[in-house]
């Protein structure tokens, strides 16, 4: 299969800009992973070492055993076969949606081409589309031929960059579905940079997200949502509530009451108990703990309750199902259900 | 009509850049994502031709340096020193203390009315206003001189030059006039300043960077001017260059003449570019939300009325009147047609190769200036300028020198000729196709690099397609700026070849007006149809 394996890479632009600091990253083959990170966690950089489009300063990338960047060796973009899906689409704007899609077939003749192209069109749900241009077509659209156009022939990866960025949110979930369904029917790895939370861990089978470029967690979406590496990874992709606590074999005493450790730590006995707001719930009877609401967001379907708990120096963040059943000044039980996680105090915040 | 968006399509002396360009430069689409980063080096197939063309622009500047120096410092300064050129000096610079105030004075009061007030037909006065733009100085001259002889001299050029050459103020002041966001007016109004304070404190202060960018370019313009200074026989730089030229065996005093004028030229694009920097900075944001309410003129209506009539009427109807005069009372007897249709066959010849050679040229350096930055791209870029900053009496006179001592079958040939275009509108061509490959995104040729093409096969199926009406713009540009030239064509022509320019230049200094009418308005009717096309293309 077609691993990426990317190895120490280092990038850094002028003295003291360092943005990829030494990153490891391990995409198997057919997979799709995400790379999470904040703005200028140096995710596009990443991005465009592994297209070529950038040498690296240090580091490797293989792709399928293929050497494309290692000391030395710089193999230029035409020549590494890795499709890519920039910001926007980025079609081209004098051809045709038919031609923009056969633009990399080289080598066949013009039936062929012609072929694959309604080929591709066909797999990404545009057939017929072949003879409009690309201003005639949605954003959405635009961005499904992108697609199409880097599938074409048969890149060994796929790299998109933001690619639902430009899409209202409305239409964002149908393309990112379809861009995933393409992608696993042509088997094609694929890479997905994002700065979206909830896009990451929608569509990818592997997140890894990325932290002043270094990988800080890759792993399973559920992994990186429920098992965080640390704090900040926790915070980073979606809300978290983070308690003290000391940890006694599988099990932490907070004061939010017992929590069920996921991966009890071996030797950590004080440190931070990591949760979701989903986890925490609004009760009258058998509360561990009691508080004061703060403050409810509605969001429709689902409502963000802020409890002052009694005895904690910051509030935390209950997510609750529906209409919130409190109001802002009134007490409230809070339990805990599920696990959290253990994590060592950190002497540096990020 | 001759579009007034084509403020560079001017005679020889046109400068082409800065902010008298306003249409000329689309903005770029975010400086970042125009450009590649530091490490992604030029392709030698695009460098060495830029390289090549980045040499022909400087080898004037080098060469005049070289020639004035041959026979000593001591020599060059003993002329330079000279009281005569001190009398140059003086003249060149009381034109251009004339023209750039009373240019500043009509720019200005005419951006403000057409952009800012009710001015009745604020539109139709606009595009009037920027029509002189199309007559070369000389066709100006040659107007007032047949109409009024005893204008000859310092009034009659200082007249010429400024009718011809206030657009250059008018069209960047009401660009930033229309660029500045009323809310700030507002907010001075709500602050508790009149009109008249909010005008002085805050309109004016934004208009400052454009209206001395503008002045800057008409200083430029008067300086490197010979067709209305030598036609109204008022000796300044170039005209003394001129005649030194013609008068004397010993080229060193028109090499060092040239010189000085190259230096003040030199300083004047240097400070016209600081300005631009400038005028950037303080542009908030491109474009605004909304218009501004325009004044109410009340009983400034007709007054304001009558000003702009009085502008187009002296600078537009009056030279076209004058021609169509000329052309009524003229006969066979003193043109003939055979004659004007060969002239005007070799001037759209030469023109023509000009064109093309000076869009050739600039395709890798304006390909290099969109896509690199770093050190070796920019000096490329400043080198292709250099035609900018350069009279085109200076330019001649050294590939004059140059071909003589190096190339001395090009003395007196057509290809030096065309050289000389390339070199003085190397500026207009590059501009043009810098902005054009600005706008074809970046990221295309990434996805043509990833599909499999070679850096040289992404730009041309990918970004030369998309700019290609850009560059097309650019070169008709300079089709119609080399059609106009008159000091290098009159220096390098071949014995016997006349253009457009040249035969009316002669004509006109012969007193013979009714023969130099047909020259000029078939110059003006073949630069309004790239001039048309190209004012077509830009809306």
């Amino acid at each position: 299969m077609t691993d990426l394996q990317i190895t120490a890479v280092r990038k850094a632009y002028g003295a003291g800009t360092t943005v990829l600091d030494g990153l490891h990253l391990t995409v198997p083959g057919g997979s799709l992973a995400a790379v999470l990170g904040p703005s200028g966690c140096g995710k596009t950089t990443l991005l465009r070492i592994v297209a070529g489009f950038l040498r690296a300063d240090a580091g490797s990338v293989t792709l399928g055993g293929r050497t494309l960047t290692a000391p030395g060796v710089h193999l230029p973009p035409e020549r590494r076969r890795i499709g890519i899906v920039p910001q926007e689409g980025a079609l081209f704007p004098h051809l045709s949606v038919a031609r923009n899609v056969a633009f990399g077939l080289t080598g066949l003749d013009r039936a062929a081409r012609r072929r694959r192209a309604d080929e591709m069109l066909d797999l990404v749900g545009l057939s017929g589309y072949g003879n409009r241009m690309p201003h005639e077509l949605s954003g959405g659209q635009q961005q499904r031929v992108a697609l199409a156009r880097a599938l074409a022939p048969e890149p060994q990866l796929v790299l998109l960059d933001e690619p639902f960025n430009a899409l209202d949110s409305a239409l964002r979930a149908g393309v990112r579905a379809d861009v995933r369904a393409a992608l696993q029917a042509t088997g094609a790895t694929a890479v997905l940079v994002t700065h979206d939370q909830q896009e990451a861990l929608s569509t990818a089978d592997l997140v890894a997200v990325v932290r002043n470029g270094r990988v800080a967690q890759c792993a399973a979406p559920q992994d990186v949502y429920h098992r965080p590496a640390d704090p900040w990874v926790a915070a980073f992709v979606g809300d978290a509530v983070i308690v003290s606590g000391t940890a006694a074999k599988d099990e932490a005493t907070t004061p939010l009451g017992r929590v069920a450790l996921a991966a009890p730590p071996s030797g950590l006995r004080e440190g931070l108990v990591l949760l979701r707001p989903e986890q925490l719930r609004l009760t009258d009877a058998a509360a561990d703990a009691r508080g004061t609401v703060t403050d409810v967001r509605f969001y429709g379907h689902d409502a963000m309750v802020t409890v002052a708990v009694d005895g904690m120096d910051a509030p935390v963040d209950v997510r609750v199902p529906g209409p919130a059943p409190v109001r802002p000044g009134g007490r409230t039980g809070v339990r805990v259900t599920g696990e959290g996680t253990l994590h060592p105090v950190p002497h540096v915040r990020h | 009509m001759p579009t007034p968006e084509t403020p560079a399509a001017q005679d020889s002396a046109a400068p082409s850049r800065g902010p008298a360009h306003p249409a000329g430069a689309p903005a770029p689409a975010g400086r970042r994502r125009g450009r590649r980063s530091a490490g992604a080096r030029p392709s030698p197939a695009l460098f060495v031709p830029a390289c090549a063309a980045a040499l022909l622009a400087v080898l004037p500047l080098l060469y005049l340096a070289v020639r004035a120096l041959e026979r000593g410092p001591a020599h060059a300064w003993d002329i330079v020193a000279d009281e005569r050129t001190a009398a140059l000096l003086g003249r060149s610079l009381a034109l251009t203390a004339a023209v750039v105030p009373a240019c500043l004075v009509l720019g200005v009061s005419l951006a403000w009315l057409t952009v800012r007030t009710a001015l009745p037909g604020a539109r139709a006065w606009s595009v009037l206003v920027t029509l002189p733009l199309a007559v070369p100085s000389y066709v100006a001259a040659f107007a007032w001189l047949s109409a009024a002889p005893g204008l000859a001299g310092f009034t009659g050029a200082a007249l010429a030059l400024t009718l011809v050459s206030f657009p250059y103020v008018y069209l960047p002041v009401s660009a930033a006039l229309r660029g500045t966001d009323p809310a700030q007016e507002e907010v001075s109004r709500s602050l508790g300043h009149g009109p008249l304070r909010t005008f002085l404190r805050v309109t004016l202060p934004q208009l400052r960077p454009a209206a001395a960018g503008g002045g800057l370019l008409v200083a430029l313009y008067v300086l490197s001017d010979f067709g209305a200074v030598s036609l109204m026989r008022y000796d300044t730089f170039t005209r003394g260059i001129y005649t030194s030229y013609r008068a004397s065996f010993d080229r060193t005093p028109a090499a060092a003449l040239s010189a000085v004028l190259v230096i003040m030229t030199v300083a004047l694009v240097a400070a016209e570019s600081r300005t631009r920097g400038r005028a950037r900075h303080s542009r908030t944001g491109r474009g605004t939300a909304r218009p501004a309410a325009p004044a109410v003129l009340g009983r400034l209506r007709l007054p304001a009325l009558a000003w702009c009539g009085t502008v187009v009427a002296v600078a537009v109807a009056f030279p076209l009147g004058t021609l169509g005069y000329w052309l009524a009372v003229g006969s066979s007897a003193t043109w003939d047609p055979t004659t004007l249709t060969d002239t005007a066959l070799t001037t759209l010849g030469v023109a023509a190769a000009g064109a093309a050679l000076t869009t050739l040229l600039a395709l890798p350096v304006g390909v290099i200036a969109a896509r690199h930055r770093g050190r070796a791209a920019h000096l490329l870029e400043q080198a292709a300028y250099a035609g900018h900053a350069l009279p085109g009496i200076t330019v001649a006179l050294s590939l004059v020198f140059f071909a003589v001592r190096y190339a001395r079958p090009l003395y007196q040939e057509l290809p030096l000729l065309v050289c000389a275009y390339a070199v003085l509108f190397l500026p207009v061509a590059v501009a043009a196709t810098r902005a054009a490959v600005v706008q074809a995104p970046p990221v295309l040729e990434d996805v043509a690099r990833s599909l499999g093409r070679s850096p040289l096969g992404a730009l041309r199926e990918v970004t030369v397609p998309l700019a290609a009406p850009g560059i097309a713009a650019g070169a008709a540009l300079t089709f119609v700026v080399c059609m106009k030239e008159l000091p290098a064509t009159l220096l390098l022509r071949p014995t016997g070849m006349d253009t457009l320019a040249t035969r009316l230049w002669t004509e006109t200094g012969a007193g013979s007006f009714a023969a130099a009418a047909p020259y000029a308005a078939a110059l003006i009717l073949l630069a309004a149809v790239p001039s048309y096309l190209l004012g077509r293309h830009r809306t």
